[in-house]
């Protein structure tokens, strides 16, 4: 009896969870069929992107300054080994660039902006604001969910420039101003390496689809949320695992799309 | 039935997890008329209004609204026909990242095409009927409740709907407000021509006011009538409500187990 309890368990949860993805994907569809309002009504996207992405700034900057740091210690350390500090700047840049910028801006634009996406709209079902707007023939997937995904989808890569931006300065912080690797190597060999297309286009895209699986996860986990106190922080805390567990697989099959053999 | 009823319910069943919430209720709300529902709580006050709007769906029965059945009506048909509505929440339900001044005049901008400056005059006169005129900058979260549900009253009838529902207007108002807020429900049903759904526990106010009234118990109508008839009636569950008696034909416990076996004590 306990062993039927279990499989049916099991089973009970695995139909749950397609039945899940299921919803997720009818949600991600009607975001996008129900997007023409807020590209009309442009003010709704930016008004997202100033509480999504600007609030972001700051911890954007600091982090990125402090990655960039570390990463010029540590490539130092490496490259000295084999008397090729001169490659410095390459190094901290194609880290930054390629994987470092788009994943860290996206895990924590997860946990900054995600997480509070999902908390705010979970509040509003629970005090019945989404049904509220709803009365009013208002439909909540055009008002509320498709700005915020949009905004999303825009700042991400924005936001993974900046970390990156920031942190080839704080690498050059390290490594040039502080142990001194000459400047003029640094600098030359970075932009001599690192290749518009194969670098920089790559971490975009990387980092537009990072936004778009965030805001998205986001956004469904909070209109998905039971009306409840606990519903809203179960849901604000599924936020964060599902999308940085999201971004790190998603960074991986991307890298092996992207890089191999390169 | 007259035919000029706007909205129409006719044997309305409705089951949430199979626990039975309306039962074959029948009702007629004809136009420009206020009309109140009545019952304790739990009874399906609120899960009734949300068949009016189209939010649920009857297991049998239908709500019907200007000749027109709710739950038959596809998406852009239902939008249509919230459009004519509007409907005060049982807890406001204000938007809070908006301030008050944007909550009223969020379905004009939504809705119509009129400039800004014709929309300030709008709001100003709404929450100036609801006597918040003042407060028109305030965010949501600063106001008190019964602020809030003046607020939510502007902005329900913002656009001057053709139905109004409202769930528990009087909750949490002190007196003064609640005779007010009792007489802008009348004047704004007269004066927009609009028929008005009034669900609440407050039966000396609501009494003052409404054209009709339906009592609810358990899902199904126990009693209905004019106010005049009601006040001449009093026996029974009319008794039981209309003063607060304890004891009569309606239960006051949600249905449960033995209140013995419950405390887990032994006969
Ligand atoms: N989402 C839901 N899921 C399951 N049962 C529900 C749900 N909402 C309401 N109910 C049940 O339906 C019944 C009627 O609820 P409803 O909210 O309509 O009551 P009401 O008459 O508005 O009460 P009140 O005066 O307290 O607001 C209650 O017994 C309640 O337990
Ligand atoms: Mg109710």
């Amino acid at each position: 009896m306990a062993f039927i309890k279990t499989i049916r368990g099991i089973g009970h949860r695995v139909i749950n969870a397609v039945w899940r993805i299921g919803v997720a994907a009818r949600f991600f569809f009607l975001t996008i069929i129900y997007s023409g309002n807020s590209f009309r009504r442009f003010n709704l996207i930016i008004k997202e992107l100033f509480s999504s992405g600007v609030m972001s700034l700051i911890i954007i900057i600091v982090a990125g300054l402090f990655v960039g740091m570390v990463l010029g210690l540590q490539g130092y350390e490496t490259l000295k080994r084999y008397g090729s500090e001169s490659a410095l700047g390459v190094m901290v840049a194609l880290g930054l660039v390629r994987e470092l910028g788009p994943v860290m801006a996206a895990l924590l634009f997860a946990s900054r902006a995600g997480s509070a996406m999902t908390a705010e709209i979970g509040l509003m079902k629970a005090t019945e604001q989404i049904s509220a707007m709803e009365m009013m023939a208002v439909n909540p997937i055009a008002r509320i969910v498709a700005p915020r995904f949009w905004a999303g989808v825009i700042s991400m890569p924005l936001l993974a420039a900046l970390f990156s931006a920031v942190g080839i300065f704080g690498g050059y912080l390290v490594g040039v101003v502080q142990i001194g690797v000459d400047e003029g190597s640094f600098w030359s060999q970075m932009q001599a390496a690192v290749d518009f297309r194969e670098d920089v286009l790559n971490g975009v895209i990387k980092s537009l689809v990072f936004g778009t699986v965030v805001t998205l996860i986001a956004l469904f986990e909070g209109f998905d949320a039971p009306p409840t106190a606990e519903g809203v922080s179960g849901a604000t805390t599924r936020t964060v695992v599902t999308s940085s567990l999201a971004i790190l697989m998603l960074d991986f099959v991307l890298t092996a799309i992207m890089f191999r053999g390169a | 039935m007259p035919p000029s009823a706007l909205v129409e319910i006719r044997d309305l069943n409705f089951t949430y997890d199979k626990r039975p919430v309306l039962q074959g209720i029948n009702m007629t709300f004809p136009r420009g008329k206020l009309v109140a529902i009545m019952g304790l709580s739990g009874c399906g006050k609120t899960t009734l209004l949300r068949h009016v709007g189209g939010v649920l769906k009857p297991n049998k029965g239908y709500v019907k609204m200007d000749g027109q059945v709710m739950h038959e009506l596809d998406q852009a048909g239902l939008y249509a026909m919230r459009r004519k509505m509007g409907m005060l929440f049982q807890f406001g339900a204000l938007f809070t990242d908006m301030s008050v001044y944007d909550n009223v005049a969020f379905q004009m901008r939504e809705h119509t095409n009129l400039p800004e400056d014709i929309i300030h005059s709008l709001v100003v006169m709404k929450l100036n009927a609801v006597g918040l005129r003042g407060a028109q900058n305030m965010m949501p979260s600063e106001l008190s409740g019964g602020m809030a549900r003046r607020v939510a009253l502007a902005r329900t009838v913002a656009l001057d709907p053709m139905l109004i529902m409202y769930d528990e207007p009087f909750a949490g108002l002190d007196p003064i407000s609640l005779t007010v807020i009792g007489d802008l429900i009348r004047r704004l049903n007269d004066a927009l021509g609009a028929t008005s759904i009034i669900v609440t526990h407050d039966i000396q106010e609501s009494l003052k006011i409404v054209d009709y009234v339906y009592f609810m118990a358990s899902g199904v109508i126990v009693a209905e009538g004019t106010p005049d008839e009601l006040r001449a009636n009093q026996t029974g569950f009319v008794r039981q409500f209309m003063h607060g008696e304890m004891d009569g034909p309606v239960p006051f416990h949600y249905p449960g187990a033995d209140y013995r076996q419950d405390l887990n004590l032994r006969a």
